[in-house]
């Protein structure tokens, strides 16, 4: 038989009973739909998560000291003499973080507060957009000077240009230097609500000393697990307990984001991949009935001369027709259904090209896998016995 | 280019087995119009399913134009019945959601022919049967002679060696049952082997032979 009369034939099958094809259909289109709908919020979310990860900049080691019994921070000096002669390291600053109420003339407001030193705009890559950074000197004479994210200056300033004016910062008076380049948002909270002032300040200004968090950055990929192991190593040395310190590698931690989510990913599309599955087997179910209800035409299309493998075509193609439209129909509603999740929970939605060949792979799998039983009960079917039947 | 010998066939019915040809022997020869005529249960249509190739005999052998049919694989009884044989039944069987046209080019499609032939085809054999204004009817659109016309022009669209009837006339009225039997007669005139199972005997009288079958033996072989 010709592909073409297959077709036809097949078409004409579904189109007789609308309501029923249009049912199975939608249980295999269900099925897709999640599967790709999962995948595609999935993917969208790791993206989003890595990206953040990817922000905090490259090669970039996070120390972050728990201390000893009384002995719980490092002190600035501390910091600098640790890092110090250590081959590799591109620079090193210490982050002091707290809020603070920034005021200028009436307007009013809050924002997170770090303590840095001159490195951090390397360490960061952080560049001011108008302005300059910190230098030594800002650092060593405990300057009261300040840097001030976008939404800050927005907020304080609106359009007039707040270089060299004064600020209040907890009641005390800073001087603007510079304004940070835009960044967006970051893994705690969005980078253009910060104001940095030199970490010396800052232990004043928040009456701290002493520093719980600094970061390293590499030269390259190489120098960061060096510069690790000799840092913690120092650490070592300084505290005597393997517990008071904890160094993340930005790099790693990256690695591990990545490794979690592609398990999580494929541990939902499973989950979805069974309501494939179920749909597979709507098919397979209204073949069955399709098969018993239709045995008197399968009797009369083996008597005028149809082989068994006619008959297995015919209802092979017709499963597998309904799990493909089902299929592309999934393929579409999961498309939407991905971008309207990934909007409410705002992550970017990527759709997945190769998921949606899986998915579809998937589902003519499916129409083919369960069709076969049907189909080859109607093929074993005897022309006499089929005819018989009334 | 009939030729029965011995024939048997015996159905199981759980552990009992029931005999419905209990050794058949006869010969048809090429353009014969044969009735196979008995009361019910009898095993006439025992025999039409057998030398229709629907089913496989218990015993005895059967050649159907020079070839042994009782050892024919499936595959192969399929494409004896699509080239060789034109069926028509008592209950039309066409396939309602197919036009005229489709049903009757349905053993066409079985054969492989292209769709531009079949057509042409179909269309023909419609317009033998007195249908070509029908084509694109649907079964439920025509009445029950006609349909038996649709299901004569689908025997005969793939010009087989032997037409098989089993009870033609049984749904049809008288009138149209005479159709139905004058195109029988046309179509033997045309040379084409004519074997009809039938009880009913005005059916029967148009044939030139009669085959009597009485409790699954041949009981009397006539010529008209």
């Amino acid at each position: 038989m010709d592909f073409a009369t297959t077709v036809k034939m097949g078409l004409k099958a579904i189109l007789s009973n609308k309501l029923r094809s249009a049912l199975t259909i939608l249980g295999v289109t269900i099925g897709v739909a999640a599967v790709i709908g999962v995948v595609a919020v999935a993917q969208g979310s790791q993206r989003q998560v890595t990206s953040q990860i990817e922000s905090l900049g490259t090669y970039l080691l996070t120390v972050s000291i728990r201390g000893r019994g009384a002995d719980r921070v490092l002190t600035y000096d501390e910091v600098m003499e640790l890092t110090a002669g250590i081959d590799g390291i591109a620079g090193v600053s210490p982050v002091v973080t707290g809020s603070a109420t920034a005021k200028y003339g009436t307007h009013k407001y809050d924002c997170s507060l770090l303590g840095v030193n001159e490195q951090y705009a390397i360490v960061r890559d952080m560049k001011p957009e108008r302005g300059r950074f910190f230098t030594q000197v800002d650092i060593s004479t405990r300057q009261k000077v300040a840097l001030l994210g976008q939404n800050v200056v927005t907020e304080l300033f609106g359009l007039s240009d707040p270089l060299g004016k004064e600020i209040k910062l907890n009641g005390q008076t800073f001087v603007v230097i510079g304004v940070l380049a835009a960044r967006g948002g970051g893994l705690a909270g969005s980078e253009d609500d910060q104001v940095l002032i030199p970490v010396t300040s800052a232990e004043r200004l928040m009456g701290r000393r002493g520093v719980s968090t600094f970061y390293i950055k590499g030269q390259d990929k190489e120098s960061v697990g060096q510069i690790s192991a000799a840092v913690s190593n120092r650490l070592y040395r300084r505290f005597r307990d393997e517990e008071a310190y904890r160094i993340f590698d930005q790099t790693q931690m990256l690695q591990t984001v990545t490794n979690i989510s592609q398990t999580l990913t494929l541990m939902l599309a499973s989950i979805a991949f069974i309501s494939l599955v179920v749909g597979g087997i709507g098919i397979m179910n209204i073949m069955l009935v399709s098969v018993v209800e239709r045995t008197k035409e399968i009797g009369l299309r083996k008597a005028i001369g149809a082989t068994r493998r006619d008959i297995m075509r015919q209802f092979l193609f017709e499963s597998t027709m309904l799990s493909g439209i089902g299929g592309v129909v999934g393929i579409i509603t999961g498309t939407i259904l991905a971008r309207g999740i990934a909007s409410a929970i705002k992550v970017p939605a990527i759709f997945p090209w190769a998921g949606a060949g899986i998915a579809l792979g998937l589902a003519l799998a499916v129409g083919i896998g369960f069709g076969i039983y049907p189909a080859r009960r109607a093929a074993n079917l005897q022309p006499i016995e089929a005819l018989r039947t009334e | 280019m009939i030729k029965v010998e011995d024939l048997r066939k015996t159905y199981r019915a759980g552990l009992v087995e029931v005999p419905a040809l209990r050794g058949v022997s006869f010969e048809v020869e090429r353009g014969e119009y044969v009735a196979i005529v008995g009361p019910s249960g009898s095993g006439k249509s025992t025999l039409m399913h057998l030398l229709g190739c629907l089913d496989v005999p218990s015993g005895g052998r059967y050649m159907l134009d020079g070839v042994e049919v009782s050892t024919l694989g499936e595959d192969e009884l399929a494409r004896v019945r699509n080239r060789k044989i034109g069926f028509v039944f008592q209950g039309f069987h066409l396939l309602p959601r197919l036009t005229a046209l489709e049903n009757v080019e349905l053993p066409l499609v079985y054969r492989g022919v292209d769709a531009n032939t079949r057509r042409e085809k179909a269309v023909r054999a419609l317009e033998m049967v007195g249908l070509g204004a029908r084509v694109q009817h649907y079964p439920n659109e025509l009445s029950g002679g006609e349909q038996q016309r649709v299901a004569i022009a689908r025997a005969m669209v793939g010009e087989p060696i032997l037409l098989l009837a089993d009870e033609p006339t049984g749904n049809l009225d008288s009138r149209t049952g005479a159709e139905v039997l004058d195109l029988f007669q046309r179509i033997n005139d045309a040379g084409c082997t004519v074997v009809m199972v039938t009880h009913d005997m005005t059916a029967a009288s148009r044939a030139k032979r009669l085959l009597k079958i009485r409790d699954g033996v041949l009981e009397g072989d006539e010529r008209v």
